[in-house]
């Protein structure tokens, strides 16, 4: 193996983390509304989105497993049950928004919203990756991601366009939020190495149709576009919000206490 | 008029797959497996088995999973192994298959028919999207409860001809 393919091999395990870790934040998180749900429907549905972001997960960590057993280094003779749980927080390479409380529902619904455009813009992009492993994820999860989109844009009008209440507390999810999307268009140094092979996406090109879109529906629904005078980035990096460390204490309560535990 | 595809083109390459196969008796094992979470469809039939071979003594299977966090994979993978060890099989490897991606339009029109019978509303076709049919009365007026059923695959709808609630396994 030459220098240049393991470089791109590196680039991609590292690539594999960052999106894995996005999924099983979310998953994480989402699966916090199982019982607490407002209604039986929505917890039904948010506990199936769940599932779907932690199968990702399991998907990208798979194929990081696959990857470190040549390229080596952190991870190599690690399982995905290792990467998934035994890590500590500066070692998580997901963006901040996936790491962020649940907050009250309308919160949860527009960080969905936020999310599911960007994945469905992304995984289209992903899906004709030059990396057919990624591409085939992608592909698959390209459908479930356009499903998740319509239920959080139905919420988002919904709770928008709904009562007083309703209205007031979608404003202040989509302010308090909206710090946290423009670390969705930032380029690792990974992504970057792998953009000329086409292997990675490149995010700083979604952002406009991202924005137009967003604002097309949060117009729909009656709110305001923040003005996106702060922003906060570093999860990829690993320099998480204090939210991570709590999340990590429930995500890896089993495997620490009970070490191997497996079903 | 452009004619509409009857069969997904992918689904008619599963079929001839199975029928230019050359262990058929391992494919007709393969249809007692049926899905954990909807007893009445066997993988085949739901579309989640692609391929089969024997090398020497060794059994290749290969599946596709339905949504990524569908938790009967698992099941299924290891009720493949069992039914095969049943039949005297020993040395089986299920390889997960993600491209192309799952799709309802593999779903054989006699698996569709096994839903609806157990009062599941079979999916409609992704190029001809029609209006839902409810598994208790056959009819389409109904409207979606909500986007997600018991299972990340189906959906919710309420009959407004026979009242009832049913589920919709749906078009992906």
């Amino acid at each position: 193996m030459s220098d240049s393919e393991s470089k791109i091999r590196a680039y991609t395990l590292q690539f594999s983390i960052g999106l894995g870790d996005d999924s099983l934040m979310l998953g994480q998180r989402l699966g916090e509304w199982c019982r607490n749900a407002p209604m039986l429907e929505e917890d039904l549905a948010i506990s199936n989105v769940a599932l779907d972001f932690l199968g990702r997960a399991n998907m990208y960590y798979e194929y990081a497993v696959e990857l470190a057993k040549i390229v080596g280094g952190d991870f190599q003779d690690q399982s995905v049950d290792d990467i998934a749980y035994l890590r500590d927080s500066r070692e998580y390479r997901n963006l901040l928004i996936f790491e962020m409380p649940i907050g009250d529902f309308a919160y949860t619904m527009t960080r969905q919203l936020i999310v599911d455009l960007f994945n469905v813009e992304y995984f289209t992009v992903l899906s004709g990756s030059g990396d057919l492993h990624l591409a085939a994820i992608a592909a698959k999860t390209l459908k479930e991601s356009k499903y998740h989109l319509r239920r959080s844009h139905d919420w988002t009008l919904r709770l928008g366009d709904g009562t007083e209440e309703s209205h007031l507390r979608m404003q202040n999810a989509v302010n308090e939020l909206w710090g946290y999307t423009p670390e969705l268009f930032e380029m690792t140094e990974a992504e970057l190495g792998l953009l000329p092979g086409g292997i990675s996406v490149d995010r700083t090109a979604l952002f406009d149709t991202w924005d137009a879109r967003i604002s097309q529906i949060l117009s729909e629904a009656t709110l305001d576009h923040p003005p996106g005078d702060w922003q906060v980035t570093g999860g990829r990096a690993g320099v998480h919000t204090e939210y991570h460390g709590h999340l990590l204490s429930e995500l890896q309560y089993l495997q620490r206490a009970y070490p191997g535990l497996s079903w | 008029m452009a004619l509409l595809p009857v069969v997904a083109e992918e689904q008619v390459l599963r079929t001839r797959t199975r029928e230019q196969s050359l262990c058929p008796q391992i494919w007709a094992l393969l249809d007692n497996v049926y899905d954990p979470e909807i007893p009445v469809i066997s993988i085949w039939d739901l579309g989640v088995l692609q391929d089969v071979s024997e090398h020497e003594s060794r059994v290749e299977v290969a599946i596709t999973p339905t949504y990524s966090g569908c938790p009967a994979m698992r099941e299924i993978e290891s009720d493949i192994r069992k039914t095969l060890n049943h039949a005297g099989y020993s040395s089986i490897e299920v390889v997960t298959r993600l491209s192309p991606a799952w799709s309802t339009d593999w779903m054989s029109e006699k698996g569709k028919q096994q839903l609806m019978d157990f009062g599941i509303a079979p999916p409609t076709p992704t190029w001809d999207v029609r209006k839902v049919i409810c598994p208790q009365c056959v009819s389409t007026d109904n409207t979606l409860i909500s986007e997600f059923g018991s299972t990340a695959c189906k959906a919710m709808y309420k009959c407004h001809n026979c009242l009832e609630t049913f589920d919709y396994f749906k078009c992906i």
